[in-house]
């Protein structure tokens, strides 16, 4: 959109020659393109708000769902994504400045780093997804949890010992006796379940009380809720969607990225650099939603 | 001949990857025009299978999946794109006084995408057929025997996105490519009609976008959102599929709003009646559009509340339709009006588009939606208003602009007859649907009730009138384009800029940007009988100036 060519040879007029022919000056069509591409940012809004649409629907029909399943999502790998993400979108936003200042070495660095944040974004969305499939933490049919062997059984990750909303007190007692505790600071999140199921914390480890009833694996006791793929499967295409953005706004950025290289911003046109930039903030501004609206459930 | 679009330049290639606006129109009406007559001969297979209650010509499912393409080739690959794409490509840049829309090369991707977008829809026939009807509603579409739900939903996904890009290049056009002059009311109507389109293609079709590649993933991956089997929630679906649908209802009918505007401007060579009453009830039509999907849904199990609030809503669309079909009257009345064939469409719209309208209201409140819902009269009521609306709409623009697109004027004669044979033809189908719909006859069903017999082979008797009166149509433009008169500049003393320019428009449309004023003051023209047209007062007895 935001590169047209000078097509009309011949019109004699001596323009820009990055404005084209049907355009009456280089202002009008800045103006345009820009607010081209502001609406094309509200067309990937709305495509995105009918899965925001259904994502509310969902949770409010099962919020029993949405809390037990939240919790295998790795919070601190999605907090990292979005740490990188908003680097990225300060590089673009930079390098959009150092266009304006015509200077190009610093544009070409800065869009290469925008560039790494997304492909380090890619990666740690990469070691997500391979844990959900390992752990068949997947949609619809494919929604099958299980130990796959090497590891444990997955449990979920970073709220050790925090009581399910509405569940019953013996199927989602707390920790489960391998849960290390470690790592939790604050031991007195680590409660029993009501009152008849208690634990203790020895050497970091859960070590269920003498007499306490059996509890199962968390396995077991994540069927008792049920439909928890359908939070998978909202997961995986919001998510999913987002990364194709991420994937069509690295192609976008190399592609900027090479006109910088081939001097097409010498002369104080930095128009594309602009467009790609506000794109590349879209696709933050998203994950910045998902990030908390799957993530930090509870 | 001076040189204009058609003779710019030569060959495939000229075409195919122009970025002309005006060749981008002419190629969409060739292709949106071949869609309508696929669909059409798909109608007429339908009506004949219909002729008696018992098996026919096809079988059940044959029929099942041949009314379903009708549906969606109509709506998706027909009406949806043919005004704005053909007729709104060819004329809105000329008629702003700009020399193209703002963005040539995402027009022409909007063009290939709907080649690519409809061909893929079309195909899905060899992939099994698609039966769910145009609606695509789960959990039908999901089961797993519906084999074509998949390449249909891919092609209509991306005629999607071809919908979007237009959408989006007229509003930016719009907002940011007027000349000196042209002042937001000194728009000629169609324009504004086009802009509240474009902002619904805009708004409303990426929801679509996203239901139907949920409906994709969950076909193909059983991802378990709108399916119930995998506890997902099928009216969730129907939701969707509306607040998209009934919007996209005024991308077909907004568009051939505008038109009529101009024809009765035109054909009564006055000053429209309450200019910015029309021009504003375009947009404010096009906002009520998205609050009344729910009416829909009646039935779907939706609450009580919700279908009282989208009864309410869907009422008070008719305001601003009314207001424009009121205004129209009072520029018609004490006009002399001349009945050329564009403004015999007009008068047959009034006629047609207000019955669709009325019927409305039947469907929209609750208790005798409740005895009407899925039975003839929906059909007969949709077909009122997109073909007795949007279809005759765009044949009015076409008779209007044919001479500024192709250089060539058609015969009166034929064209009037077949004007005439569409009035019949088109009342004679659907009229009778009303009655045997609300006596109860269900809308889809292969078989029925001898008792509806005789309204079924008069409906089917009328789509063939339908049939003669297009092929007529084609004949006669067609013969138009072989031997037909040289158009002149401004064959019906119209007022707005496309008529300044040359027919057919030099490649750039205006050669000095035009000077732009009242779009609608008749009063500098004079009829000249040497060349058949109109031409300014004062002006030398020739050919205007490009
Ligand atoms: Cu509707």
């Amino acid at each position: 959109m935001g590169d047209q060519h000078a097509h009309g040879a011949g019109d004699g007029h001596g323009h820009d020659p990055n404005q084209a022919h049907h355009f009456d000056t280089m202002d009008q069509q800045i103006e345009a393109c820009k607010m081209g591409m502001w609406l094309f940012l509200a067309t990937e809004v709305l495509l995105f708000a009918g899965l925001f649409c259904a994502y509310t629907v969902y949770r409010g029909n099962h919020p029993e769902v949405f809390h037990h399943a939240s919790l295998f999502l790795d919070t601190k790998l999605g907090a990292l994504n979005t740490v990188i993400l908003l680097l990225s979108s300060f590089t673009a936003a930079w390098a959009v400045r150092a266009a304006q200042l015509r200077q190009i070495a610093k544009l070409k660095l800065l869009l290469v780093l925008t560039l790494a944040g997304a492909v380090g974004f890619l990666v740690v969305k990469y070691v997500e997804y391979s844990a959900k499939f390992e752990h068949g933490l997947l949609w619809g049919l494919r929604y099958d949890p299980h130990d796959d062997g090497h590891h444990p059984a997955p449990k979920p990750a970073g709220a050790p010992g925090l009581v399910l909303a509405g569940a019953t007190t013996q199927e989602y007692a707390v920790a489960t006796p391998w849960d290390d505790l470690t790592a939790v600071q604050d031991k007195s999140l680590v409660k029993p379940a009501g009152n008849e199921v208690a634990v203790q914390a020895v050497d970091g480890r859960v070590v269920p009380e003498e007499g306490a009833p059996p509890r199962k694996p968390w396995v077991g006791s994540a069927e008792q809720v049920r439909n928890v793929h359908i939070f998978f499967g909202i997961y995986f295409v919001m998510t999913g969607l987002h990364g194709l953005h991420v994937l069509i706004g690295m192609g976008a950025i190399g592609w900027v990225l090479l006109r910088a290289a081939k001097g097409d911003f010498d002369g104080g046109y930095y128009l594309p650099v602009d467009l790609v930039a506000l794109y590349w903030h879209l696709v933050d501004l998203i994950w910045i939603y998902l990030f908390p609206l799957l993530y930090l459930i509870g | 001949m001076k040189d204009n679009y058609l003779t710019h330049s030569k060959g495939f290639l000229s075409w195919a990857l122009t970025l002309d606006h005006k060749r981008i129109g002419l190629m969409y009406l060739v292709a949106t025009l071949g869609s309508f007559f696929v669909a059409g001969m798909l109608a007429l297979v339908v009506r004949t299978e219909l002729w008696a209650p018992d098996p026919t010509i096809i079988s059940a499912d044959r029929y099942n999946q041949a009314f379903t393409l009708h549906g969606a080739i109509m709506v998706f690959l027909f009406i949806i794109p043919a005004v704005p794409g053909a007729l709104g490509n060819f004329v809105l840049p000329i008629m702003l006084g700009a020399k193209d829309v703002a963005f040539p090369r995402l027009n022409l991707l909007s063009f290939y995408l709907w080649m690519l977008g409809g061909a893929i829809a079309v195909l899905s026939i060899l992939s099994g057929g698609v039966d769910t009807g145009w609606t695509f509603y789960t959990p039908y579409s999901t089961e797993p025997e519906r084999l074509g739900v998949v390449m249909m939903a891919t092609g209509v996904f991306i005629l999607g996105f071809s919908s979007i890009f237009t959408g989006l290049n007229f509003v930016v056009t719009i907002h940011k490519l007027r000349p000196p002059g042209m002042t937001w009311f000194r728009l000629p109507l169609f324009l504004w009609a086009t802009y509240a389109t474009a902002l619904i293609q805009v708004m409303a079709t990426p929801v679509i976008g996203i239901t139907l590649l949920l409906l994709i993933l969950e076909r193909t991956m059983m991802i378990g959102i709108f399916n119930p089997k995998l506890g997902g929630d099928p009216v969730l679906f129907q939701h969707f599929f509306w607040f998209y649908s009934h919007p996209a209802v005024y991308i077909m009918i907004l568009p051939p709003l505008g038109i009529i505007s101009e024809l009765i401007a035109a054909f009564c060579r006055r000053e429209l009646f309450g200019y910015k009453f029309i021009a504003f009830s375009s947009v404010a039509i096009a906002a009520f559009g998205f609050l009344v999907w729910g009416h829909h849904m009646f039935t779907s199990g939706q609450s009580t509340l919700m279908s009282m609030m989208f009864s309410a809503l869907t009422f008070s669309v008719s305001i601003p339709t009314a207001v424009k079909i009121f205004n129209w009257l009072a520029t018609m009345y004490k006009g002399s009006i001349s009945f050329e064939t564009p403004m015999l469409y007009a008068l047959t719209f009034l006629f047609t588009f207000s019955i669709g309208g009325l019927t409305g209201i039947f469907l929209g409140a609750l208790s005798t939606d409740i005895h009407l819902h899925d039975t003839y009269f929906v059909v007969a009521h949709f077909h009122y208003v997109m073909m007795g609306g949007g279809v005759i709409g765009l044949l009015g623009g076409l008779h209007y602009w044919w001479p500024k697109m192709t250089g060539k004027m058609y015969d009166e004669g034929p064209a009037k007859l077949a004007c005439a044979l569409v009035f019949i033809g088109f009342n004679t189908t659907f009229f009778v649907q009303f009655v045997m719909g609300s006596q109860g006859m269900p809308r889809r069903y292969y078989n029925y009730d001898p008792s509806f017999q005789i309204y079924h082979q008069v409906s089917t008797v009328g789509s063939y009138i339908l049939a003669a009166a297009f092929f007529l149509m084609l004949f006669y433009l067609l013969k138009s384009l072989a031997t037909g008169r040289q158009a002149p500049d401004n064959p019906w003393g119209a007022s707005t800029l496309e008529w300044q320019c040359s027919s057919p428009p030099p490649h750039d449309n205006f050669s000095t940007t035009p000077t732009v004023g009242d779009p609608y003051d008749f009063s500098g023209m004079t009829y000249d009988p040497q060349i058949g047209g109109w031409r300014p007062k004062g002006a030398p007895a020739a050919q205007g100036a490009a």
